[in-house]
Order: C-alpha cells, then structure tokens, then sequence
C-alpha cells in the first residue's frame, strides 16, 4: 500500500505556501469572490429559503435517480440526442474516440467540462491523433501551458495578467507582448474563432439535465460553449450521472443559487437550454448530439445514505473560495482534478481513500464550505468520516480503498496504548516513567517529530494528576 | 454500452434510497415579482450593468430605429432571419442603400467563412424577457437560426416591454417551456463576457462584442 501513497498534500501544500506570487493570486481572487457572492444575497432568510429549496430539489433527484436517468435517456432519444453510458472514464473516452473517428473528426473544440478533466480526455485524444482544444479562456491559458485547472470555475486564477502576458507573446503565433486584458482577449478571440469554425466536432460538460424534457443546460458567460455546441456539425456532451433533474421548473432555483455563489452574479450571459441537433427546417446547428453518461465511482457513493450528499453537488466552487486552506495553498496542491473542500471529499472516494488519504486531514473543519454550500452538503461531516474510513475496514462500508490508510505505526501504537490501558500496574509504571523522563525525549524522536514539525514540544508534568490527588488528598467528590 | 448501462442502473437500484422525497417549498421563486411598468425599469438596470446598449422605440417605429444604429454605427450589413415576422416588417420598411440587409435563408454549411469574417450585425427576435435578473429569452429555430445571436460582433434584440417576465421561473410556466422546447431556447443576459485574467472583466470574448436591446415600449 505504501507506493501508493506517493502524493501526499502535506508535501504540495507546504510548497506552495512558500509561492509568495501564488499565494498573494489566489487571495486577491477569493476576496473578490467572497465579497461578490455576498453582496448578491443581501437577505438571509431569502438565501435559507434558496438553499433549502435548492438542496430538496438534489436530494429528490437522487431519491429518485435510476428513474430519472431512464426518463432522460427516453425523453433524449426521443429527441434526437443519442445517449451513451460509461462506467469508468476509459470507456468514456473510448466512447468519445469511436463517435469521433467513425465521423473522420481531427479537431475537437471544447466548451468548459470538469468531467473530460476527470477523464483526462485530451492527453487520451492527442495520442489517439485528435487536436482537442480548450475554448474557455481560462481553459485556453492553462493548456498552452499544459496545466491542469486549479479552480473549478476559473481554471486560470492562479496565474496573474504578467504571466499570461508573457506566455500569450511566446505562444501565440505574431503576438505582441501586451498587459491590456482587452487587448489579451482579443488575441484568444482571434485564434479560437478560427477553430470553431475549422473545427469538426464539439464537446461540452452539463450543468443539469431535464428528465422530463431531455433538455442539456449549459451555463457560461463568454458563448464558447453555445460555439462549442452550435457551430460543429457534432456535438458531445458528457456528464456525470448526478447531474439530473426532474423537470425544467427544478432548474430554474439551482441556476439562481449556481451564479450567485459560484462568481456573484445574478445571472450569467448565456444559459443554453439543447434539446436537440439540428431540426428537418433549421439552417444550423448540429447534424448530430451525443449524451454520454459517466459513473466512475458515482454509483458507489451514491449507495451510502451519508456520502451520497456529496452528488447532491451542482460545481459552483464557493467552497474553495471561503476555504481558508484553499485560499494560501490554490487549487494545485490537491493534485487532483476537484481542489478545495469538495475535492478533498470527491477526490477519496473516487480514487480510494487510502491512495489520498492525507487530503481529508488537509482541512481545520472550521465549516465555512458547509456554510456557503448551495445544497448544503455537509463537508466537514463527511470529512470526518471519511477520516474514520481511511483507517478503518468497517464491514458495512463501501468506501474505495477503507481502512487502506492505516499505517503500521499508528497501528502498532493503539495497541501499545490499549495493552498499557487495560493493565493498572503497567499503566502506573509507564506514567511514572512518562513524567520523569518524558521531557528527556528529543523533539525529533520517531512519532513525536510529527507532531512537533509545526508544534512546541509538550512538557509533561513531573507528577501525574492521580499521583497528585493521592499525595495531597483530594477527593474523587 | 447497453453492458455499461445495466451495471450502472442496476448498481443504482441496489443502492438506492427509499424514503419520502422532501417537500419543494418554492416561496422564494413566487415572490419575486413586480408590476409591468417595473419590469422594465428592473431589466434595463440589470442589462445594462453588463455593458447591454437599450434603443427606445414604439411598435410602429423600431424598423427605422433598427436602421438609424445601424446608419450611425455605418454596419455594412445586417444578418437577419427573413421569414420572422420581425424579419417581414423590418425588409418592408428598409430603405435602399447604406447597411444591406443579409437574410439567413440557407444552411450555415453554404456561408460559414463569410458568416465568421463578413458579417457586422445579426438582428433577432425575442420571446420574452426576464425582469428579476435582467435577461432576454430566445427561441432559434427555422426563422431565425442559433449563431445569428452568436456569430456576428453585433446581437440587435427586438424585446416587447408586454413579454417581460418576473424571473427565468415564472418565465418558464408562462412560456410553457417545461413541458416542451424546441432544439435550442436561451437566455442571454448581456455581450459576452469573461474575467479569467485576474477577475479582470473584458466583453466580447468569443460571441458578440455589444447587445443592443430595441425596447418597444407597447405596455399602453
């Protein structure tokens, strides 16, 4: 078990505390946030209510989850959306390639879709001879670095306007080296329309998905998305199986909870109801609509009544805004494709807990991302007990890799504690050892180093409390 | 995948939750709500604020509204969709010379390049309006296809102060939107925009660079 237990967020996070740019990027952008996304919720009783509604409407769609997805999939064929499912992300990209290659597909522009990052699409399409390009803004600037997001929502927020200034002069072809944002945009326009318009397929992610009406929702702001959707003659969409909903009128308080707590707004430009490709009278539009449905690991959080709160997620990001953990270490120090809170609890039970288990102890569970959640999942709870799983193999659970995180040193000093608890003389002798001799111990000795890498070296009193009580004559009273 | 799809749902119904699905109480939607005169004052205000430009005009008058920008801003062209019958009123009163009015009335296949790089404006219709937020809502479709609100620098909307609607959730019960839709339905509630460099915000990043809102004020 130990080799899989290379990344350890203990390590990345204290590198990157020691990133003074990196650190002083993401404070500025989360203040920002915090104070944007308050100012839209002037009224608390209108949030409680908002999130209360919001919250009813994710658990009952998954309550009632297995249906719904066969609603979707009737209500989308109907349609003319051809629907997919995958059960790990290598059917899912196999299941992309397939759709893409039968069309003779080279290039494949994409709309923003945390899924395909869960599933590492592009790396997947490059070495299948696909040109996958990034079409977000934010989402372009990391991939002509060849990084990873490092926020849900705004990928590119740990680079400043220097940076993305000097890698857009290096990288884009007859570039002018410029700190003018407009100007910046305008580079990334130029080169991405040229793409929508040469490119032979486009793929999306979904905010929600309509049973009823076997309607893909999406939410943006800058209209690569409805490029992405529109302009290639095929269009494929991937979600996460969670991502359904009941019926359009369900939508409408989640997408007024989802802008308010993901960047403060009201309302985003664009929000992109697809119901179909394209009609027998319309002049545009996409010949053909693919859904493909991915799991990878869903189903299994979804069958513990506890941890499935965690589906109840709609990727707004306010999580990592408020943490104070997120805000100094960003969102790479995670290693993981969901950073902050919501990651630290999706990221261990979609790779096992054991693999990544210092990440739900990377948290103070001081509760700020169970305060702001829209749907008011309770990540310091669930962290908790996903703590409890990674050391434990408790039979009732399901939990990916439980009781994998155990170490054989804290193993081995539970029972050294147990054995001295249950016996009154050895007890005795190892107190009176402890106290006399405790503070002899180096603050670098094995076990206590661990604690002592960010703590003073406690001192134990010289006599224990019991020895104390006897000799001055206190009272169990 | 039908493999992939039985495990899936299979392992879903294994694990399934059984319960009483919790009550929806939707209070906080139905309130938000404001009288017709209010509406509009409230759609401007939100719009605005994103950088949407508002053209007043009255019911018998927007033609000539819609050519006056276009005349002041010198467009080449206008992309629009002839067979609306927003598109019938406007070709009726276009006047000859200056801005030339490009009816979308072939696949985009036949003019994609020209789409992309030639045309200045696109004009469109509009179902409705949404007052709490600010926001239009549109319905392409055969007469008026998907990118002429996308592709062109310029989205001219026309909005009827009448179709306003409190929110996006009234407006998808008074527009029955929730039983049915049509390919394609949207809200757009400004130009595009981003703030991906330093939360800096910048319009135009890839649809249009400036919304025009022809407001036809027909509440009287």
């Amino acid at each position: 078990m130990h080799a899989e237990r290379e990344i350890l967020f203990r390590e990345s996070a204290a590198a990157a505390l020691l990133d003074p740019q990196l650190r002083a990027n993401f404070r500025r952008a989360m203040d920002g946030l915090i104070s944007k996304r308050q100012a839209q919720f002037p009224d608390p009783r209108d949030l409680q209510e908002l999130r209360d509604l919001s919250t009813a409407i994710r658990s009952r769609s998954l309550l009632r989850l297995p249906e719904l997805l066969e609603q979707l999939e009737a209500s989308c064929t109907k349609n003319g959306i051809q629907v997919h499912w995958a059960e790990t992300c290598e059917q899912a990209n196999a299941l992309i390639l397939g759709l893409l290659r039968t069309r003779g597909a080279k290039t494949l522009v994409k709309g923003k879709s945390m899924v395909s990052e869960e599933m590492h699409l592009n790396a997947f399409l490059e070495a299948n001879g696909v040109e996958a390009i990034e079409s977000d803004l934010g989402e372009y600037i990391i991939q002509l670095d060849g990084e990873t997001p490092s926020h849900i929502i705004m990928p590119a927020i740990h680079k400043n306007k220097d940076q993305i200034a000097r890698q857009f002069s290096q990288k884009i072809k007859d570039a002018k080296y410029t700190e003018d944002v407009d100007e910046l945009t305008a580079m990334a326009r130029k080169v991405l329309r040229q793409k929508f318009l040469e490119a032979d397929a486009g793929l999306s992610g979904v905010n929600f998905a309509v049973a009823e009406t076997g309607t893909l929702c999406l939410v943006e702001n800058e209209g690569n998305g409805r490029m992405s959707t529109h302009v290639p003659p095929l269009h494929i969409a991937v979600m996460g199986l969670e991502k359904v909903v009941a019926d359009l009128e369900s939508v409408a308080p989640l997408y007024a909870i989802l802008t308010r707590s993901a960047t403060g707004q009201a309302v985003s430009t664009y929000f992109n109801l697809i119901t179909g490709p394209r009609g027998a009278d319309e002049k545009d539009g996409p010949q053909e609509v693919h859904l493909v449905i991915l799991d990878n690991g869903r189903s299994r959080i979804y069958a513990d009544p506890e941890l499935r709160a965690t589906l109840r997620c709609i990727r707004c990001g306010a999580c990592m805004n408020h943490c104070p953990v997120y805000t100094r270490v960003g969102g790479h120090a995670y290693e993981a494709v969901y950073p902050g809170p919501i990651g630290k609890i999706l990221t261990p039970q979609m790779e096992g807990v054991g693999v990544r288990h210092d990440l739900v102890h990377g948290s103070s569970l001081c509760g700020a991302c169970g305060e702001v959640c829209p749907v008011e999942i309770p990540i310091p709870e669930i962290l908790v007990r996903l703590r409890r799983e990674a050391t434990h193999s408790d039979p009732g659970s399901n939990v990916a890799g439980k009781g994998t995180g155990r170490l054989a040193a804290e193993d081995w000093t539970w029972r050294l504690w147990a054995a001295v608890l249950k016996r009154p003389a050895l007890y005795r002798l190892a107190t009176w050892f402890a106290t006399r001799l405790g503070d002899a111990l180096p603050a670098g000795a094995p076990l206590l180093r661990d604690w002592t890498r960010t703590r003073t070296k406690p001192v134990p009193a010289r006599r224990s409390l019991s020895e104390r009580m006897r000799s001055e004559g206190g009272s169990h009273d | 995948m039908t493999d992939a799809r039985t495990a899936i749902l299979g392992r879903l119904r294994a694990g399934g939750g059984e319960g009483p699905l919790p009550p929806l109480d939707t209070a906080v939607m139905e309130r938000r709500q404001w009288d017709p005169a209010e509406r509009v004052g409230r759609l401007r205000r939100g719009m605005e604020a994103v950088h949407t430009e508002f053209l007043d005009a009255t019911p018998s008058d927007w033609p000539a509204v819609v050519r006056a920008f276009c005349d002041r801003e010198a467009l080449p062209n206008l992309l629009f969709g002839p067979t609306s019958e927003a598109g019938a009123a406007l070709t009726a009163a276009w006047p000859t010379g200056g801005t030339q009015l490009l009816p979308y009335d072939r696949p985009v296949e036949a003019f994609k390049e020209e789409l992309f790089t030639t045309v200045a404006a696109g004009f469109t219709g509009t179902v409705g309006g949404v007052a709490e937020t600010g926001g239009l809502l549109l319905m392409p479709g055969p007469a008026e296809p998907r990118l002429l609100s996308l592709v062109p620098p310029i989205h001219l909307a026309l909005l009827r102060a009448s179709t306003l609607q409190d929110s996006l959730w009234h407006a998808v019960k008074a527009l029955g939107w929730g039983r049915s839709l049509p390919p394609n339905a949207l809200l757009i509630s400004g130009p595009s925009k981003t703030a991906d460099i330093e939360q800096t915000l910048a319009y135009g990043v890839h649809g249009p660079k400036r919304l025009i809102v022809v407001l036809v004020d027909d509440l009287a």
